[in-house]
């Protein structure tokens, strides 16, 4: 089979010149293309290679060392990762329930003429720089936590059997629960957003055909919406773990920025991310070393959640697609 | 194939004396063509004659290959991957599926109108203008004139000759189809290719499209394929049947759709199927 | 007689069945609405603090003094100017590299497998946490540079926020201009890569035009990859090679000052921010709603 290419070799100059500019366009588009691939590995490599010191002096054992002391130049990793892990879920623990309520509110509750409104507000409390979230966290949730919400828990929650050690500590208001907390706050509009998008791709010819029969609201929600949007929801919420995890700003007024392992949510701990924000400017040597490849870790982590959250969101949108 | 050699076998167009009498003679033609997307045989040896300064119409149910061949009479399937043509497509006897036959040159000669209307998003000037800048080196006034010029073949002239510079996505979908085939025609093309061009248009707004056929027909060849059979009938003067990628029958239109020489073109025309 | 009685429990069954069925409803749809309005809440509370802490310190003088030293009266000029010369320069970086690659994916890509994967990376890249962009700027370029901050390095950590945004609205935008218009522009005999720039990218413009908006809403709040690249300059700076102001970092700096002084300029800062995003999603929206009719 002689195949017959797009674009030969052409005697005529201004063809010829089309062509070379053509070819010229394409080359300079793909290189952009791939320099998103590089900028990605790059940064994950970059860090990598500014770990290489701690590495070389503590060996694996730093992923699971919870001794960390820049003064005895002893690095280990294992409490802001718990810090990074537990605040996370918090957040998730408070963001999806709500996410999921307020997805709903938007897509079966409200009165038609509410959903875009509240769906524009929602969002615009996405656009609220983080560091704004932070500072609302320090400056009115953590006077209110010390006020209110240590004692209540200490004397409510903190008498429990197995949790009770989880919600006893000083009124301090930081600590663990607190970042949790504005996280949750955080990642509500993400998650939430994401959810009610991915609702809204229900058929409403299903939908119809459920409350043909005389399905309640919530039914079809359960029975009809949820299974069938089921890998995408998923995906929002992976995509708000994502978040909750590096999130920085939010989070560095109210963690408490202690490296020390505590059971407790009220007692002030750490995250990665609060972690190398504080601290780095004024790292030297190992410890900048550490904190890089803290850095790492992160990345990591959250490109794992990013990942599964991606390939969870595509699965619908190819079900979309082969309609 | 040896019944598709007897539809073909003498000049294609000489078949018929009246043909002959009004001077018709092929312009563009296809010899032993074959296209392929991926895996898929589109195509399967057409020969086919473009009779100059004449309307042929292309028909056959969806999917026959009608639209396919008419995409490859300007290379535009070239711009999609994994899809090939083999054989010949001649123009003024030469082939146009050579790679060393220019694309712009091609394309220069060659002009195409498609289904939808899809003006630019520019001002209807613009629209005419941008493509005539790609060949020409004009100064203003004589822009101006091609312009109108086109716009007049395109009998769209005095709808807009006061609204040049709006945008054209503002015009309605009759009026864009007549801009879009302006806009073909603004480069002076010698054959001219329409793709359903009223598929997407009401009964008023083809009726105008068809005239404007007959009256391009003068000056251009035109090959048009349709779904619509009572199109073909009006407005073309040679008529090609395809079906299930092969070309089935090929004649002048008033005797295919009167005596059609074949049972399967006998059964779509009446329509039994398709 | 028997049939009938069946009838009457199968009835008062699903009778029953149903107002359970209902209560569960009512329970799940009130739920939904202290959801709601919990969400509301927040953004009503924290939009609150935002405006009654920070419109005090809302004065002529905050956009013509730079940030003071502690206890003394000034403004954010130098901040203000810092974010607005670091954000300018981030865009002026991501988005050529953003729409070149975008214009990749989406015209060139085709079905490719690599197409995919740097589609699929590039949406990782979007919501990658901020501060990983400044560690690895920091060690690409303050590093290399002996150590030096610099408002270049910020601006280059701001642009690799902005790239994936416009990355992704770029290639999105394309895809939605219908393949017949680049039939009908390829079959005039123009050659591709002015059919992209003169035909395509027109009609795509509004939706890059807003994706450029929302990214640089997104980066003129960024905090964290600022704090090692550009880090701070408590003076007017206008040299790209030095430390230079943002607000985000002075906030974050005065926020976690004992003065009160300095709280209040920060709070006057996150007042003018959040005004300043919110005003930039909404033209945002505003453009792509004209679009949208305009097509219609």
């Amino acid at each position: 089979m002689t195949t017959i290419a797009a674009r030969g070799s052409v005697p005529q100059p201004e063809s010829r010149r089309d062509e070379l500019q053509d070819k010229g366009f394409s080359y300079v588009l793909a290189f952009t293309a791939f320099f998103v691939l590089i900028a990605l590995a790059g940064a994950a490599l970059s860090m990598l290679w500014g770990g290489r010191h701690v590495l070389a002096q503590e060996g694996l054992s730093f992923f699971f060392s919870a001794e960390w002391n820049p003064v005895e130049n002893r690095y280990g990793a294992l409490v802001p990762i718990f810090g990074t892990l537990v605040t996370a879920v918090i957040a998730m623990i408070i963001a999806v329930p709500v996410s999921f309520g307020i997805a709903l509110y938007l897509t079966e509750v409200a009165p038609s003429w509410l959903r875009t409104p509240v769906g524009s507000a929602i969002e615009l409390l996405a656009g609220i720089p983080s560091i704004i979230y932070g500072m609302w966290g320090l400056f009115v949730l953590v006077p209110v936590m010390t006020e209110y919400g240590t004692p209540w828990l200490n004397d409510h929650l903190g008498t429990l059997p197995v949790i009770g050690p989880m919600f006893q500590g000083p009124p301090i208001g930081i600590g663990m629960l607190t970042a949790g907390f504005v996280l949750a706050i955080m990642v509500i509009p993400f998650v939430s957003s994401v959810m009610r998008d991915v609702f809204l791709t229900v058929p409403s010819r299903l939908k119809e055909s459920a409350y043909a029969l005389g399905a309640t609201k919530w039914e079809v929600v359960w029975d009809i919406v949820l299974p069938y949007t089921k890998s995408a929801v998923v995906g929002g919420i992976f995509l708000g773990l994502g978040r909750a995890l590096g999130e920085t700003m939010a989070v560095a007024y109210v963690v408490g920025n202690t490296v020390r392992f505590s059971v407790s949510l009220l007692e002030p701990g750490t995250t990665i991310a609060a972690l190398i924000a504080n601290d780095f400017a004024e790292a030297t040597d190992t410890y900048r070393s550490a904190l890089l490849l803290l850095g790492f870790v992160l990345f990591i982590v959250t490109f794992f959640v990013l990942a599964i959250a991606r390939l969870m969101l595509m699965q619908l949108a190819r079900r979309e697609g082969l309609k | 194939m040896t019944d598709l050699n007897f539809a073909m076998s003498a000049p294609v167009v000489g078949t018929s004396g009246r043909a002959v009498e009004a001077g018709a003679k092929p312009k563009m033609s296809a010899r032993k063509l074959n296209f392929y997307y991926d895996r898929f045989h589109a195509l399967k040896d057409v020969d086919l004659d473009i009779a100059e300064k004449r309307v042929t119409a292309l028909i056959g149910p969806s999917g026959c290959g009608k639209s396919t061949l008419l995409r490859i009479f300007n290379r535009i399937y070239a711009i999609y991957p994994k899809q090939e043509a083999e054989g010949e497509v001649l123009l003024d006897g030469e082939n146009v599926l050579d790679p060393k036959y220019a694309l712009n040159r091609l394309r220069g000669k060659v002009g195409m109108v498609f289904q939808k209307p899809v003006p630019f998003p520019m001002s209807i000037y613009e629209n005419i203008a941008y493509a005539i800048r790609h060949y020409e080196k004009l100064k203003k006034p004589e822009m101006d004139a091609r312009v109108e010029e086109a716009l007049r073949q395109g009998a769209l002239w005095d709808e807009v000759k006061d609204k040049l510079k709006q945008s054209a996505l503002g015009l309605s979908g009759g009026q864009q189809q007549r801009l879009c085939i302006a806009r073909a025609v603004a480069l002076k093309p010698e054959v001219l290719l329409l793709d359903e061009p009223t598929s997407a248009l009401d009964p008023i707004a083809t009726g105008k499209i068809e005239q404007l056929i007959a009256e391009l027909a003068e000056q251009f060849t035109i090959a048009i394929v349709t779904h619509n059979m009572q199109q073909a009938a009006r407005c073309s003067d040679f008529t090609a049947f395809m079906y299930l990628g092969e070309l089935i029958e090929f004649g002048e239109t008033e005797k295919l759709f009167t005596q059609p020489a074949k049972q399967q073109t006998e059964d779509y025309i009446t329509g039994r199927f398709g | 007689m028997s049939t009938t009685r069946t009838a009457e429990a199968s009835t008062r069954v699903a009778e029953r069945l149903y107002r359970k069925r209902r209560i569960v409803n009512r329970v799940a749809i009130i739920l939904s609405c202290a959801a709601a309005i919990f969400g509301l809440f927040f953004l009503a509370w924290i939009l609150w603090t935002t405006i009654s802490k920070g419109i005090g310190s809302i004065s002529l003088a905050l956009f013509t003094e730079n940030t003071p030293p502690p206890m003394q009266a000034g403004g954010l000029a130098n901040a203000f100017f810092g974010s607005a010369v670091m954000c300018a320069l981030a865009i002026v970086i991501g988005t050529p590299l953003g729409i070149a690659a975008g214009t990749w994916l989406a015209e060139y890509a085709g079905a490719r497998k690599i197409g995919t994967v740097i589609r699929f990376v590039n949406d990782i890249l979007l919501s990658a946490p901020s501060i990983v962009l400044g560690l690895f700027v920091y060690t690409l370029v303050v590093a290399q540079m002996g150590g030096g901050f610099s408002a270049l390095a910020g601006a280059i950590a701001l642009a690799f926020i902005v790239l994936p945004v416009v990355v992704r609205t770029t290639d999105e935008m394309l895809r939605l201009v219908p393949a017949q218009m680049r039939e009908a522009a390829l079959s005039l005999g123009v050659p591709q890569w002015k059919v992209i720039v003169q035909v395509l990218y027109r009609g795509a413009s509004a939706g890059i035009v807003t994706g450029i908006i929302l990214a640089l809403a997104r980066i003129s709040g960024e905090t964290a990859p600022l704090l090692f690249t550009s880090f701070g300059n408590q003076y007017w700076s206008t040299d790209l090679t030095q430390p230079m102001a943002s607000v985000p970092v002075v906030m974050n700096q005065f926020t976690a000052s004992p003065y009160e002084t300095w709280q209040s300029l920060a709070w006057a800062g996150a007042l003018v921010l959040t005004f300043f995003v919110l005003v930039l999603s909404m033209i945002a929206r505003a453009i792509l709603l004209r679009n949208k009719t305009s097509n219609d």
